[in-house]
């Protein structure tokens, strides 16, 4: 049996370069591409009696090269006041933040990008830069709905962070290790009550923290309802109403690719990552088996983003702004207390 | 339906009256957001200007005219059956309501009467247009919240009503149906059954839009006390139809004045919200759709036989006059001032279209809100563009 870690290190550093370069490509194109097939595309319309995208490919399966080519057709339109170098660099900013997160994310047990001991905290910490590409967009198209949905956005993900990271560290205080693959090792190598079937899926005992962790995760990828910052009755698409073409192509890959990569996050962290219950977690066909079930948990939680994004209206800015401090953030809290007593007493 | 309390009102108000004494402390500088002509928002070419300070509106003035077609002029060249086919262009959604007033007040110049059985199969459509028109609305406020499926189930089932309609009429969107005297044509066979089921889909509908769009958290706390218009500051602006009613005025000109229509052979409800905020005039709306489809059955089952057609010249010339003639259109009060002197043609048309007074309350009721809130109350409102502009 051929050990993938030794493999890789037998590699040159361009190449092994080079493969987690095809790699990070791969997790965030290939999971952007099939979330809007399989949810904007398809999901969607059931849920809105239409058939969706039929004509091009089976089921329409090829619309999305369609939609592709169309967006680089077009032209690349800058307003006339913009600040042209903001302007442009913004959704390269706003991708950037995605292709970050992505490396964290352990597809098996040596099918990783980074394996950093501090992965989850990296991971909060660079979703981040996202805010600064879409203050990015929001100042430098110089448009007054660009600017209104650069300002709502940025506060509304500076107050949803606090959540997301509140929730993550209950995770944390019961697995002992920020480390991705640790939290995934922890959960396989757990048990519920002494019985060992499944592990420990932290979904079970962190429940309160996994919805945390969904509804922030749904305000941070600004859907609705929390998609105030792109409103598009009152602020046409907010942020990104200047942006045509080739960028507005970015900021879309990137609003499903984040989705993805949050999803594969919140996999890892509360539904036990790539790891299949009976399956020795060291064995080397987790390195094929584990990304096909991080993919398959992947859908099912963008799943339910999707499906909130379709049926609900939105939130007001302020009441989007009190749930976050008043609701959320209390009880983030109090669950980080009550993870911390029942760890040190158990 | 419970009222929202005081303390709900005044909370709101009480945010906006902190909001604008820190933009006065702060000395903040405004800022003048054009919403349209071109905006998703309104489903037209409404224009409003909004003066913000932060995201608070200072005034907000509604541009209306983008839209104007001149139909009050075009009237005076057209004969008095070529008339119907422009005024089916002044509330596009439901349109069939905006040729009865203008036939009913020739009628009334011309002292004819349609036979019962036309006026009751008139009433149908005209009931049937407000189901088509009021349906969309339900769909289309919750799409300004941001709620994208209802919009999509609003759409699908207003096909059932308009297949019913272009059935009968031959058109979907603009029937030109009516005729001085009765109607073109009397009903398709088999369109009483159709007709019925078409009614019970769209009472589904409602229980739908009651589950998915009144049911909802978001929607209620998005809507409720927001927009609210006083009872008698609404009738100063000569609100009409659901958005006075909405404010507890019980003021329903087909229970009230019938004319021409057989409204008052049936037993029906006329509904009022204490409220008067976009949440009740989402509530009453919803109830008004389901209140016709019921009256539409009634009418369906007690529909008289008979001709539908009275005798009238062929060529139709109206004695000297005036008339003036109003009906609850899907949208509010709709009236046509007819003046002639005797000729084929009208001599003035002056056409009193709900949106219009509607839409002039809206520099009142946007003081002080905010942004998203100007989406809530004008969605809340409901103007057709045409009607507003004609």
């Amino acid at each position: 049996m051929i050990d993938a870690t030794i493999l890789l290190g037998e590699l040159a550093y361009w190449q092994q370069t080079s493969l987690r370069v095809v790699g990070g490509l791969a997790a965030v194109l290939l999971i952007a591409g099939t979330l809007v097939y399989l949810h904007l595309f398809k999901l969607v319309s059931f849920m809105q009696s239409r058939l969706g995208p039929m004509e091009a490919g089976p089921f329409g399966s090829l619309q999305l090269l369609a939609e592709v080519g169309k967006f680089l057709q077009k032209e690349d339109l800058v307003p006339r006041k913009a600040d042209r170098f903001v302007f442009l660099a913004a959704p390269f900013v706003v991708l950037v933040s995605t292709f970050l997160l992505v490396v964290v994310v352990p597809w098996g047990p040596d099918a990783w990008f980074i394996d950093s001991d501090v992965g989850i905290y990296l991971a909060m910490a660079v979703s981040s830069v996202s805010v600064i590409g879409i203050l990015m967009a929001g100042w430098g198209s110089a448009s007054k709905y660009s600017l209104l949905g650069g300002l709502r956005a940025t506060g509304q993900l500076i107050a949803y962070e606090l959540p997301l990271i509140l929730a993550v560290i209950g995770v944390v205080i019961q697995a002992g290790t920020m480390n991705m693959q640790g939290i995934v090792y922890a959960q396989a190598e757990g048990s519920i009550f002494g019985w060992a079937g499944i592990g420990n899926p932290y979904f079970l005992t962190q429940g309160v923290g996994f919805l945390l962790f969904m509804i922030a995760m749904q305000a941070e990828l600004t859907q609705t309802p929390f998609d105030m910052p792109i409103a598009e009755s009152e602020l046409v698409t907010g942020y990104m109403t200047e942006y045509s073409g080739m960028r507005f192509l970015l900021f879309f890959i990137g609003e499903f690719a984040t989705a993805g990569v949050f999803s594969a996050i919140a996999a890892v962290l509360f539904l036990g990552g790539w790891y299949i219950p009976g399956i020795d977690p060291d064995d080397n066909i987790m390195n094929v088996l584990g990304p096909l079930v991080m993919l398959t948990k992947v859908v099912g939680l963008t799943f339910l983003v999707f499906w909130f994004r379709f049926t609900f209206p939105r939130f007001r800015e302020d009441q989007l702004q009190k749930l976050a401090w008043k609701v959320l953030i209390p009880v983030a809290l109090a669950n980080i207390v009550v993870t911390g007593i029942l760890k040190v007493a158990f | 339906m419970t009222a929202i309390s005081d303390r709900e009102k005044l909370s709101y108000i009480a945010a906006q009256a902190a909001d604008a004494r820190i933009n006065l402390e702060l000395e903040t500088e405004g800022m003048t957001l054009n919403l349209g002509p071109q905006h998703p928002a309104t489903h037209g070419t409404l224009r409003i200007i909004a003066r913000l300070d932060g995201e608070q509106v200072i005034s907000a003035d509604p541009v209306m005219g983008y839209m104007h077609r001149g139909y009050e002029k075009l009237t005076e060249v057209r004969t008095y059956p070529q008339v119907t086919a422009l005024v089916n262009r002044i509330d596009w959604v439901g349109s069939f309501a905006n040729e009865v007033p203008f036939i009913l007040a020739a009628e009334k110049l011309m002292d004819v009467e349609a036979p019962p059985r036309a006026q009751w199969i008139r009433t149908v459509l005209f009931e049937l247009s407000r189901v088509a028109n009021i349906s969309l609305f339900l769909g289309d406020m919750a799409l300004q919240l941001g709620a994208t499926t209802p919009a999509f189930f609003a759409f699908r089932d207003r096909e059932h009503v308009l297949n019913q309609i272009e059935a009968v009429t031959g058109g979907r969107f603009h029937p030109n149906f009516d005729r001085i005297g009765g109607l073109k044509d009397d009903l398709p066979a088999g369109w009483i059954t159709e007709t019925k089921r078409a009614m019970r889909k769209m009472r589904q509908f409602c229980n739908e839009m009651e589950q998915l769009v009144l049911g909802n958290e978001i929607f209620a706390a998005r809507s409720r006390g927001i927009g609210i218009i006083p009872a008698d500051i609404g009738l100063s602006y000569g609100l009409s139809g659901a958005n006075i009613r909405a404010s507890g005025v019980d003021w329903d000109t087909r229970r009230d004045n019938p004319c021409g229509l057989v409204h008052g052979e049936l037993d029906w409800k006329v509904w009022t919200h204490p409220d008067g905020d976009s949440f009740a005039r989402f509530w009453v709306r919803l109830q008004e759709v389901r209140e016709s489809t019921k009256m539409i059955d009634q009418m369906l089952d007690g529909l008289p036989s008979g001709p539908i057609m009275a005798k009238v010249p062929r060529i139709i010339k109206v004695p000297a006059g005036e008339a003036y003639v109003e009906t609850e259109n899907p949208l509010g009060v709709m009236g046509y001032y007819v003046i002639s002197k005797g000729e084929l043609v009208p001599y003035r048309v002056k056409i009193r279209s709900a949106s219009f007074s509607n839409i002039s309350i809206a520099p009142w009721l946007l003081k002080g809100v905010y942004v998203p809130d100007i989406i809530t109350i004008l969605a809340s409102l409901y103007f057709i563009l045409g009607d507003i502009d004609r």
